[in-house]
């Protein structure tokens, strides 16, 4: 029997706090996953309030403070790991040793592939949960979440940001919120191998 | 020989293939990619040395920006 009441003890790590790991930390925080470790080193600008959870009066603070205040104002009972910092292939291994699932939530794909190549490397069972493919609206048919192995994708896989393709909160929200359903499964139902889709 | 590419089985008449060889009869000619042989990463600089045999699972996964 499942039990919610399990996830008190699980610990989510999530690499970046933008549209992506903002939107998955809150929902993660609100079904009452105990513990999140959240990373970014970037400072809130207007331009993000398109579709990252934070606030006007929020413009000019560190992402994971911010974060970490939101998250607190919605379920005080999470415990938040807060760190300022940039993330390389390094320091991940010693930020995301203990988690039981990792979030990538990172926007640049030099970014992405740095994080995802080092954790399946440093972690090769451990569930990881990537956002790949957002940009503009509809196409809603084309979001999905897809696994091979232990690496979980999330995201229409296909649409780039770009001059005439934003990043907006709606699909955005839709992947992040994948991600947060995809990491609240696995948490609740154990590793999802076995249950493998097509890739293309 | 036969193995699975992006869980999908595939054959090819030869009895191996360096990544680099199975990306260009793919026509894959994205920059950003994650692969996987069997779970293990290979990266960008052993596209050349990584080889595909018999059996082995592959991942090619293309990454594009956002988030």
């Amino acid at each position: 029997m499942v039990q919610l009441e399990d996830l008190q003890n699980k610990t989510v790590g999530i690499a970046g706090c933008g549209g992506l790991g903002s939107n998955c930390a809150v929902a993660l925080a609100r079904v009452g996953v105990g513990h999140l470790i959240i990373v970014d080193f970037d400072i809130i600008s207007e331009s993000n309030l398109n579709r990252q959870y934070y606030f006007y009066d929020q413009i000019g603070s560190p992402k994971i403070q911010a974060l970490k205040e939101n998250i607190e104002r919605i379920n005080p009972l999470v415990k938040v790991t807060a760190i300022n910092l940039k993330l390389d292939d390094q320091n991940i291994k010693d930020i995301f040793d203990g988690v039981d699932v990792l979030v990538e939530a990172f926007d640049r794909s030099d970014q992405k592939q740095i994080i995802i190549e080092s954790a399946l490397a440093t972690w090769p069972e451990r569930p990881l949960v990537i956002g790949i493919g957002m940009a503009g609206w509809g196409g809603i048919d084309m979001i999905k979440m897809k696994q091979y192995g232990n690496l979980y994708i999330c995201g229409d896989r296909v649409t780039e940001i770009g001059p005439e393709m934003p990043p907006l909160a709606p699909r955005v929200g839709i992947v992040a919120n994948i991600q947060a359903n995809t990491v609240l499964q696995i948490l609740l139902e154990g590793s999802l191998v076995g249950s493998q889709t097509n890739l293309n | 020989m036969k193995f699975t590419l992006n869980n999908r089985p595939e054959e090819f008449p030869c009895n191996q293939l360096t990544i680099k060889e199975l990306l260009d009869l793919k026509n894959y000619t994205f920059k950003m990619l994650i692969i996987r042989i069997n779970g293990n990463i290979v990266k960008k600089d052993q596209y050349n040395q990584a080889c595909v045999h018999e059996g082995d699972d592959v991942m090619v996964l293309h990454l594009i920006s956002g988030g």
